[in-house]
């Protein structure tokens, strides 16, 4: 019997009070595809930032192709025939292609031959692997799924045997995403042991032979993939039978409350990012804006928030909004009844040095009830916040706490509970469960449909492509600054919207990656 | 104005420029590895105090000039350890470093030589001497050619030529070899770096290392080639001006050399106010003409670097993140 | 989960760190051939022994309080304002232009014309830089540090073509006229009967830095201003995203942070000299930076840091007087301690915060 590819026996891991592993065991044949699949701080990351020498294990031994191997650091995992592909490339933006791949494996001091020798190995391998790619094009001019396949020839001129892809497919369109799976399969031909991390059920039920569950740093189960289904993963991730799709009745849309008309931007480089974007939400409807990141959906949410300037015309409730003079800051469009839960929570939505009180006034500090005189009322604030984290069950219960001090979802839920509290005309929702356990996406997704029942608009952010077809109402497919068209959840499914995503509006017939790839990259390569 | 004036300008222009532009590449090297070095002040007066001292005990300038760079370099390592090591604030830890160098040189040359905090005089081989190449004073006769090459390329000190020749070497090695590649990589995505299996803190260390190493044949410079030992604050902000110089210059070698032959004509004419109100016809103050390269350096920052881009991780300590 | 208690970080840190900035300034001492214990007991004595001592400590504590308090506004605000040294020479052009040109009747009428000035001409100083910084994107750090440079310049120019009296040969203003002259702590202390050194320069100015302390306490932590600019501070990003205009924050933090190094001429130019010299901040500018470090940006913590550094430059002051040790001493100490508060932190930080997660695993 030959000897699994890696092995690890009792690996545990702490940060601290937090125990991100906790005695991890797991067997990955050679020449397979092996899934681990677990909710957001499950700790599939942090295995894997073990197994390639990113933290230290406190416990634990790896053996690979059954040797015990110590892997103190990422140059002991290249050695040791790993390779990473991590969730945010690590790639250097400004370099090319080629010095990417060079980076850390050189030939010898001077830079000139280990170009050349490396530039002949990336056509050679990318021919092999079909991982075509442009070998003197800057990183920051191609698209993620080129970047992607630059992560993998890095690993594979580092001569890796043991490929670990973690949360590959969250930047691609649903096309790409099984274009990568067809790359890996022929990975996995040549000999190649794959890892792929994931918390999408059916990428592990598509293409892995065996998959790993994980639960609160636990390795809860290991089961061939041919022999369960996405339900029983589910319940083994979460622990309890879980709903996969959101309980909703069918809306009621009303009066238009938010109409878009022809909006265009530019931003501080001078590249525009929508191209005269036309739509309008009505009162009592979700509209869920569809779109591979980078596509104009962020800058649409930032015009409406105020965040950013525009040309064109927004009307609320049927008045004309600023867009680019003195009322075009998220002041004055809170005022006018829009709340904002903005894409990056981490970095718009909190302050995360700030206590959850001061958090919860945040943006609303001109509210006159939380003034004092001179001086702001804190103590109205602190009480208005303890009723909040009651009945959006925030825990730990505690206004005192910095917002740092939460998990992913209970910070959205502060954020969640500060704008929905002020009962908005139109809310503003990006990526509302982006690193969020499940237990909360369940609660989050209810509130934004309350709200909705409620009367209200609400617009939709999503690249979970999941998210936007079980919450809309109505779907707005982006593509490079346009909207491709609009489609009604029950009539179309992932893979026609993946089409008009890439900016397919022939969803027909049949493309080829090549002409999906190469229209994300031009309007990549415009963004820059 | 005529020939001979503007001469003189322009050789002390390259004179004025030849500390500036190698503090401005030792600042190159720190940043472009994602180290802000405000200190680069700081490690000039140290080296241009102990190279003096050094010197003037030794009579021999060449075993001054390593004091003065083991002395530019005690304070990179502390600055390293702040930045790369300790993760500490790189700002803070300039400004630390400057004040640590504008006291400890005091207190040292007063115990030392107590002479109020200078150094004694430089004479002879304790002091750097011009150089005159070759053929300077037998091609002087050619017209306009010939009075340059020996006025303004020949007869400068050693480190004049030292300071031009770390232009194309700065470029070889940031451009055309491993360690350039790896160094740039680490001021633009130190996590590409590690996860390539190469130490972020060593390819740091190492480009701090080099920033002492410059900064001290800045300093040394000062004290030893430009003027005949120390006094107190002799580096007198151009740490600040060759930090400018390096902004404007967009991080990159060559445009550095421009930029500090630019402030180093600043500092070339703010001797000359006689060439001033040739110039402009007014005769301008004296206080203000040493404002001038202060005010030239906000008035390009303000103007002229709006889209410098500093390397993507200028500044930020590096944790390991997944 | 809190690595170590509050307590802890707001107290032990700095005293380590302190110390440890005081054994290596004693180990300078040492290597210059000097004894540091003999030379701490001369500090000690020269500064807080006697109320003569006090007088000065005092004195330097209400320069420091100002610049102190400028250094951390704008910390809050993420600027580092480096350029309160220039701000506080501006300051004294303001005060001493108020101070020589009006006609003021009494001196209490006089502080607060001289007050208004001095935070006027500081407040501008510092507003080029932070619109620079706002609206050009220059760095901020820099174009101060090109300030001090240009502000030394602006009042040596001042001084030796407008303000100086004719026939005088230094660089200075005439003697401010009578009405302007503030009490000194003596002055009020003996009045109501407590003994306090005469001759020596802390005056009235005290209890105004003691004002400043609370009210920027109120302004950062309780005003919706303090509020914006803590936000701003922490992240910009999210300030954009709550609506508050980066552009005002930086331009109101750093003329608060002008103004109040600005101010600090009511004391020293005002209320000690009586008239501008050249160089009449003596780098208190620069201390603001550590004491702001050593204080946290906390006005109480930025009064206890400013009362240490008094002791220091009295005590500096002292030995100077009685040692071959220069004054420069305290430049030196006040490097130790912004390195090790302000960038060595962690290397003091981590240790501590192992020790006190060990011990709560014991416990619990």
């Amino acid at each position: 019997m030959t000897a699994p590819a890696i092995e690890l026996k009792g690996i545990s891991k702490a940060f601290g009070p937090v125990q991100a592993n906790k005695d991890i065991s797991i067997r990955v044949m050679p020449g397979t595809i092996h899934g681990i699949i677990g909710e957001n701080g499950a700790g599939k990351s942090t295995l894997m930032s073990i197994l390639y020498g990113f933290y230290k294990a406190d416990r634990g031994e790896i053996f690979i192709n059954g040797n015990k191997t110590e892997i103190p650091d990422s140059q002991a995992a290249i050695a040791a025939g790993i390779g990473m592909v991590f969730q945010h490339f690590k790639l250097v933006e400004n370099f090319t292609v080629l010095e990417n791949v060079v980076l850390g494996a050189e030939d010898g001091a001077r830079l000139g031959p280990s170009l050349a020798k490396a530039r002949e190995q990336l056509v050679h391998l990318a021919k092999e692997y079909e991982l075509n790619v442009d070998p003197d094009a800057l990183i920051e001019e191609i698209g993620v799924g080129m970047q992607q396949r630059v992560e993998i020839l890095k690993a594979l001129y580092r001569e890796a045997e043991i490929l670990i892809l973690d949360e590959p497919t969250g930047v691609l369109t649903p096309a790409e995403a099984d274009h990568l799976f067809r790359i890996l399969e022929g990975l996995k031909e040549q000999g190649k042991t794959i890892i792929l991390i994931t918390h999408k059920l059916r990428e592990i039920m598509d293409v892995t032979d065996s998959v790993s569950v994980m639960r609160r740093g636990e390795m809860t189960d290991t089961v061939k993939t041919s022999e369960t289904s996405p339900e029983e993963l589910a319940e083994l991730m979460v622990g309890r039978k879980v709903l996969l799709r959101v309980d909703k009745k069918p809306a009621e849309p009303g009066a238009p409350v938010l109409e878009v008309n022809n909006l265009q931007v530019v931003d501080e480089k001078g590249v525009q990012r929508l191209k005269g974007v036309s739509l309008n939400v009505r009162a009592g409807e979700i509209l869920g804006i569809a779109g591979v990141a980078g596509n104009g959906q962020s800058e649409l949410l930032e015009v409406l928030g105020g965040i950013r300037t525009a040309t064109g015309s927004i009307k609320i409730n049927g008045q004309e909004i600023d867009l680019s003079g003195k009322y075009s800051d998220g002041r004055s469009r809170r005022e006018r009844g829009i709340a904002h839960v903005p894409e990056d929570r981490q970095r718009e939505g909190l302050i995360m040095d700030f206590r959850a009180w001061e958090n919860s006034a945040f943006g609303y500090h001109h509210d006159p009830a939380y003034q004092s005189g001179l001086l702001m009322n804190n103590a109205a604030i602190r009480a208005d916040t303890e009723g909040k984290i009651e009945r959006f069950d925030v825990r730990p219960a505690n206004p005192l706490l910095e917002a740092k001090s939460f998990s992913g979802g209970n910070q959205q839920k502060i954020v969640l509970a500060r704008e929905i509290e002020r009962n908005p005309d139109l809310l503003l929702v990006g990526q509302p469960t982006r690193g969020v356990d499940i237990g909360a996406i369940e609660f989050i997704h209810q509130r934004i449909v309350e709200l909705r029942d409620a009367g209200k608009a609400i617009l939709l952010v999503s690249v979970e492509l999941d998210e936007i077809l079980s919450l809309s109402d109505r779907i707005a497919v982006i593509f490079d600054g346009h909207i491709m068209g609009e489609r009604l959840p029950a009539e179309t499914d992932e893979k026609e919207l993946g089409l008009l995503m890439a900016g397919i509006t022939d969803t027909e017939h049949e493309h080829s990656i090549e002409e999906i790839e190469a229209n994300l990259a031009e309007a990549a390569g415009e963004v820059h | 104005m005529d020939f001979v004036t503007l001469l003189q300008i322009l050789d002390s222009t390259l004179r004025l420029a030849t500390p500036l532009l190698l503090a401005c590449l030792a600042g190159l090297f720190s940043e472009r590895a994602g180290i802000f070095d405000i200190g680069l002040e700081g490690k000039m007066l140290a080296a241009a105090f102990l190279s003096a001292a050094v010197a003037a005990v030794s009579g021999n300038v060449w075993v001054g000039l390593l004091a003065g760079i083991a002395a530019s370099m005690a304070l990179s390592i502390i600055h390293g350890l702040a930045s790369i090591t300790f993760r500490g604030n790189q700002l803070i830890s300039g400004v630390a470093i400057n004040f640590l160098a504008a006291g400890i040189t005091v207190l040292v040359s007063q115990s030392w030589f107590k002479q109020g905090g200078r150094t004694p005089s430089l004479e002879g081989p304790a002091r750097f001497e011009s150089w005159t190449l070759p053929l300077a004073n037998t091609l002087e006769p050619i017209p306009i050619l010939g009075p340059i090459y020996k006025e303004l390329i020949s007869g400068h000190t050693p480190l004049v030529y030292v300071a031009l020749l770390a232009v194309p070497f700065t470029w070889y090695v940031l451009f055309r070899t491993r360690f350039g590649l790896r160094l740039r990589a680490v001021g633009e995505n130190p996590a590409a770096v590690d996860t390539a299996g190469v130490s972020v803190v060593g390819l740091r260390y190492a480009a701090v290392a080099i920033c002492g190493v410059l900064c001290g044949i800045a300093g040394a410079y000062l004290a030893t080639g430009l003027q005949a030992g120390f006094v107190k604050d002799m580096s007198a902000g151009r740490g600040f001006i060759a930090l400018a110089a390096l902004i404007f210059a967009k991080w990159r070698p060559w445009y550095a050399l421009w930029a500090c032959l630019l402030f180093g004509l600043f500092s070339a004419i703010e001797t000359r106010p006689d060439v001033i109100e040739a110039l402009i016809g007014v005769k301008v103050q004296v206080q203000l003409l040493g404002a001038l390269p202060y005010i030239m350096t906000v008035v390009i920052l303000a103007g002229f670097v709006g889209k410098a881009i500093p390397p993507r991780a200028g500044g930020e300590p590096y944790v390991k993140e997944r | 989960m809190d690595k170590m208690p509050k307590w802890a970080d707001l107290f032990l840190i700095p005293i380590i760190n302190l110390i440890l900035a005081f054994i290596i300034s004693g180990l300078v001492i040492l290597a210059i051939g000097e004894d540091p214990i003999a030379a701490l007991k001369l500090m000690v004595e020269g500064s807080v022994m006697s109320t003569y001592g006090w007088g000065f400590t005092l004195y330097y504590a209400t320069n420091f309080i100002f610049t102190g308090l400028a250094v951390a506004v704008a910390f809050h605000a993420a600027m580092f304002n480096i350029g309160g040294e220039g701000q506080a020479m501006l300051g004294g052009l303001g005060v001493a232009l108020v101070c020589l040109f009006v006609p003021w009747p009494h001196w209490s009428l006089a502080i607060i014309g001289a007050m208004f000035s001095a935070a006027m001409f500081g407040a501008l100083w510092a507003a080029v830089p932070a619109y620079l910084q706002a609206k050009r994107g220059s760095h901020i750090v820099i174009t101060t540090i090109m300030f001090n440079f240009i502000a030394a310049s602006l009042l040596n120019y001042v001084l030796v073509n407008n303000l100086r009296p004719k026939g005088a040969m230094d660089p200075a203003t005439a003697k401010f006229p009578e009405p302007t002259h503030l009490p000194s702590l003596s002055d009020i202390l003996n009045g109501i009967g407590i003994p306090f050194a005469e001759r020596t320069p802390a005056n009235v100015t005290l209890f105004i830095a003691l004002a400043a302390c609370v009210l920027v306490y109120l302004l950062i932590w309780r005003t919706r201003l303090g509020y914006q600019i803590r936000a701003f501070g922490k992240s910009e990003p999210a300030a954009i995203y709550a609506g508050i205009s980066p552009t005002r924050i930086i331009m109101i933090s750093m003329m608060i942070s002008g103004a109040l190094a600005g101010m600090m001429a009511i004391n020293n130019v005002m209320g000690e000299a009586e008239r501008l010299v050249l160089n009449s901040t003596e780098g208190a500018g620069f201390i603001g930076i550590a004491v702001a470090l050593m204080g946290r940006s906390h006005p109480f913590g930025v009064l206890l840091a400013a009362l240490l550094f008094g002791f220091l430059y009295q005590g500096g002051a002292e030995l100077a007087l009685w040692t071959t040790i220069p004054r420069e001493l305290i430049v030196v100490i006040q490097a130790l301690v912004i390195l090790f508060t302000g960038a060595l932190d962690g290397m003091v930080r981590a240790p501590v915060e192992r020790m006190f997660l060990a011990m709560r695993r014991k416990e619990g």
